[in-house]
């Protein structure tokens, strides 16, 4: 089992998960963050003083799928959230030890 | 529908049977007794519906500066707010109303006129609620010039001294004739019908003053002298403000006929409508321009600046010249906001520049010819010396009020409650619980 985790605009979450359901890959967490990569943020103006806004708002999706399907939820993913600019995020695969469903005790890729 | 049918058709069929009635003379004059108590009484309630609007305006001053600053401070702006609009109502009462419009000078305090009873008195009762509610107006402009650093306790003692003593000075050198007083720049014809000077100008400066004892919050201005912008925490609540006060305003400026008077409340209120809407374009474009987004809270302040200047002339300028004064003050306040800034005066909300800088120029617009309506335009010397003598004397007594507070009870908060907020060490309750406030941003 994989771990996916993506860093993705706030923007992209509905296309994404539509189309991860689209390709049979169900379940995801939704967290919302701030950070910054390489750009370090981005600068604005406030009553003609600039400011910089350090730590951009973002989501972080989870998707734990089996070993078989992690290609397909990556390519997925970046397919969806691609649009070319700075800032389209990155993509994490952490591997999985282990997986119960709490209810019914099932484990590994049947609990997922 | 159909009772008032049958009503109407019975007093149709009494009708024919009426004899004509010559009206005696006691008759006519019982008449004409109640149209004059009528048309009296309209006045009265046309002052006390105004006066009702301008109170609103401090919910929209209430929002407008909780909007325009941190999340941290917002319960200490709204405690502001409420407090210096009940230390008015009672300060006014008691010693404001005396000083302002009494013609005797030992009436100052609790005037007898203020506790009167009858007919008579009931027109004293709607004059006082609206003059109570305009110098609540002058202490709570104060406030969000001093935001986010200045302890509650210093707010309180100010609210008390502009409200029952400084702004009374002040109206009644120009307005002190509307009652029992007289007052200097009002021999002279100055011009300020509703209050550019008497009220904006005199919180405006008093605010210039607060601004520069307290010094600029922490985190304004970086060590080497550049400047950081700090984003309030709330635009709609703070373009919500703006909308309130541009109401209240139909108030503060039409209801400042405190009469019928032919109906001129109508003209004046599409002279305030008018002035409002320029500033707030004009502000949009100059801020797009020098900025390159339309700046909602210049937007906000300019639409504020209109409103302001116009309150001046708005009886005696021309729908055009309303226009032009508001497009000015439109320009001024931008680039007002931007040289207080640069000069290290921190006006987390614009206050200075809004009542301040653009009460003063709506006062001197009232001496521009083409602006008003021929013959009505104010002698220039005297429109500048009303605003000169207004400014000297609102801001070097509030300098020494603030001053004085300072070295006393002591200004601005310690440097650790200014960083963790004035809402849980000042009032003991965040604005906003179970809500994570503390943003990632370090000047959050």
């Amino acid at each position: 089992m994989q771990k996916i985790e993506a860093y993705l605009r706030p923007a992209v979450l509905e296309k994404v998960h539509d189309a991860l359901a689209e390709v049979g890959i169900i379940g995801m967490s939704v967290v919302e963050v701030r950070g910054f990569g390489r750009q370090r943020g981005h600068r604005e103006v406030y009553r003609g003083a600039e400011y910089r806004v350090d730590f951009v708002p973002k989501i972080k999706i989870e998707v734990i799928v089996k070993d078989s399907d992690a290609d397909t939820a990556k390519d997925t993913i970046i397919a969806t959230a691609k649009t070319g600019e700075v800032g389209d995020g990155k993509i994490f695969v952490i591997p999985v030890s282990e997986a119960v469903r709490i209810r019914t005790g099932e484990q590994g890729d049947d609990a997922l | 529908m159909d009772r008032w049918k049958r009503i109407g058709s019975v007093l149709a069929g009494l009708a024919v049977f009426a004899v004509p009635i010559s009206v005696g003379a006691q008759e006519e004059a019982d008449i004409a007794t109640r149209v004059g108590d009528l048309a009296k009484h309209l006045d009265w309630i046309w002052t006390c519906i105004a006066a009702f609007l301008v109170f609103f305006m401090q919910a929209g001053f209430a929002l407008l500066e909780s909007g325009f600053t941190r999340a941290k401070n917002a319960v200490n702006i709204m405690m502001k707010n409420v407090a210096d609009l009940a230390i008015g109502s009672i300060g006014f009462w008691a010693i404001g109303f005396g000083l302002m419009f009494s013609g005797d000078v030992y009436e100052f305090f609790v005037n007898p006129d203020v506790n009167a009873y009858g007919e008579e008195a009931n027109w004293m009762y709607s004059f006082l609620i609206f003059q109570t509610v305009f110098a609540a107006t002058a202490a709570t402009i104060v406030s969000g010039a001093v935001a986010e650093r200045t302890k509650f306790g210093a707010y309180l003692v100010f609210s008390v001294v502009i409200t029952a003593v400084i702004y009374p000075i002040q109206g009644a050198w120009s307005w002190g004739g509307l009652w029992h007083g007289g007052g200097w720049l009002e021999n002279l014809g100055f011009i300020d019908f509703a209050g550019s000077t008497v009220v904006h100008s005199v919180g405006g400066w008093a605010a210039l003053a607060g601004a520069i004892v307290l010094g600029p919050r922490r985190g304004k201005y970086n060590a080497d002298g550049s400047m950081n912008a700090i984003v309030g925490h709330s635009m709609p609540m703070a373009a919500l403000g703006v909308f309130i006060l541009w109401l209240g305003w139909f108030g503060f400026n039409p209801g400042s006929t405190t009469s019928m008077d032919g109906g001129n409340f109508a003209r004046i209120a599409v002279a305030t409508n008018l002035s409002a809407a320029a500033g707030a374009l004009i502000a949009m474009f100059v801020s797009w321009g020098k900025f390159g987004k339309p700046d909602i809270s210049m937007t906000l302040n300019g639409a504020l600046a209109g409103l302001v200047a116009i309150t001046a002339g708005c009886y005696t300028m021309t729908p055009l010249g309303s226009i032009l004064t508001g497009g000015v003050a439109g320009v001024l306040v931008v680039f007002s906001v931007l040289f207080f800034d640069k000069i290290r005066i921190d006006d987390p909300v614009g206050a200075i520049s809004v009542h301040g800088v653009c009460g003063a120029w709506g006062t001197l617009a009232c001496a521009i010819p083409f602006l008003c309506i021929p013959g009505e335009a104010g002698n220039f010397v005297t429109q500048i010396t009303g605003i000169g003598a207004v400014f000297a004397c609102t801001f070097i007594f509030s300098l020494i009020m603030f001053f004085g507070i300072k070295v006393t009870i002591g200004l601005r908060v310690s440097e650790e409650e200014e960083d963790a907020g004035l809402d849980i060490l000042e009032h003991g309750v965040p604005a906003y619980a179970n809500f994570v406030i503390t943003t990632t941003d370090h000047r959050m």
